[in-house]
């Protein structure tokens, strides 16, 4: 099963990489942006789908400070 | 008594741990492959990139062998100290509370910090004061350098921390560059045997080259309480 797991930084925490993308984008003539944030993306494939959840907790995010959000996608690669 | 300083694959502050710890004892590698922390009473994670830094500064490294005998040194009441990515190794492994994000400044930053002891009475800074600097007993001159080095924690675990009295450094006013929560730059454990800081007590051990010797104090402290001058 391939999967996709979205590690975002939590809602409140300071996200200085997503206010420079922020600030960047104006500069270069894109009007109306806001609230950007910039987190990481994790693509596996995975035998058994059950087990993301553990693998997020203990390794691929931070709980205490990032949210995680797994996508389950059809077929390998 | 005997240092044990860690080393992993991307570790670089090491060596200098290594010669700080030789100042005022004994001290030996232990490469990260090893679970034997060869009769160390004390145990130093040093600075560095542990593993490329790949994922999360720190959250590799917290699985390497030689941390698995480190967090039960640490359970049964051994020292260990974080110095930068030593910190975020220890707060990775949940020996200490928090976390570290990237500077509010979105850089890399070296310079000469000045840190406020908030608590002299810990197993990290009883020698505190001992340099006989003007000032030194309420404030440490050493340097920092990094780009993910600010202190986080929820509002409910800083109360803890707070009420606890776990925070050992401060950044004085105006120092603080990467945005820390509170001002900290070190913080212990409920317990109090384990302490992590973002600055470099090992890159100031030597007036000559290190802008001060303040870093001293921490690695002598450590070695009061492990020979029970303070017990």
């Amino acid at each position: 099963m391939r999967a996709r797991v979205l590690i975002r930084p939590k809602a409140g925490i300071l996200d200085p990489q997503g206010e420079a993308v922020e600030r960047a984008l104006p500069a270069l003539g894109f009007a109306g942006v806001a609230n950007v944030h910039i987190g990481r993306l994790v693509e596996l494939d995975v035998e058994d789908p059950s087990q993301i959840k553990e693998m997020c907790e203990k390794l691929l995010a931070n709980p205490l400070v990032e949210d995680y959000e797994v996508q389950l996608l059809d077929g390998g690669s | 008594m005997k240092f044990g300083v860690l080393q992993f694959p991307g570790s670089c502050d090491e060596v200098d741990a290594l010669q700080a710890a030789r100042k005022v004892g004994d001290a030996e590698l232990i490469w990260h492959g090893d679970r034997d922390l060869k009769g160390a009473d004390a145990i130093v994670v040093p600075g560095g990139f542990s593993y490329g830094d790949y994922l999360r500064a720190g959250a590799i490294a917290r699985f390497a062998p030689a941390m698995e005998s480190v967090i039960s040194f640490a359970n049964g009441g051994g020292l260990v100290l974080g110095i930068c990515n030593g910190f975020q190794v220890l707060c990775e492994a949940r020996l200490l509370p928090g976390a570290l994000l990237g500077n509010a400044n979105r850089r890399f930053t070296f310079r000469q910090v000045e840190l406020e002891v908030a608590d002299h009475n810990t197993h990290f800074t009883r020698a505190c004061g001992a340099a006989g600097r003007e000032g030194a007993d309420e404030r440490l001159s050493i340097p920092a350098k990094h780009s993910w080095g600010r202190y986080y924690s929820s509002e409910e675990t800083l109360k803890g921390i707070e009420e606890n009295g776990q925070v050992v450094l401060r950044y004085a006013q105006g120092q603080n560059f990467n945005g820390s929560v509170a001002d900290i730059a070190g913080v212990r454990n409920e317990a109090g045997n384990v302490f992590g800081l973002m600055p470099h007590p090992e890159h100031a051990v030597d007036e000559l080259v290190g802008g001060s010797a303040d870093g001293l104090q921490i690695f002598e402290s450590m070695r009061l309480s492990v020979e029970g001058a303070y017990v």
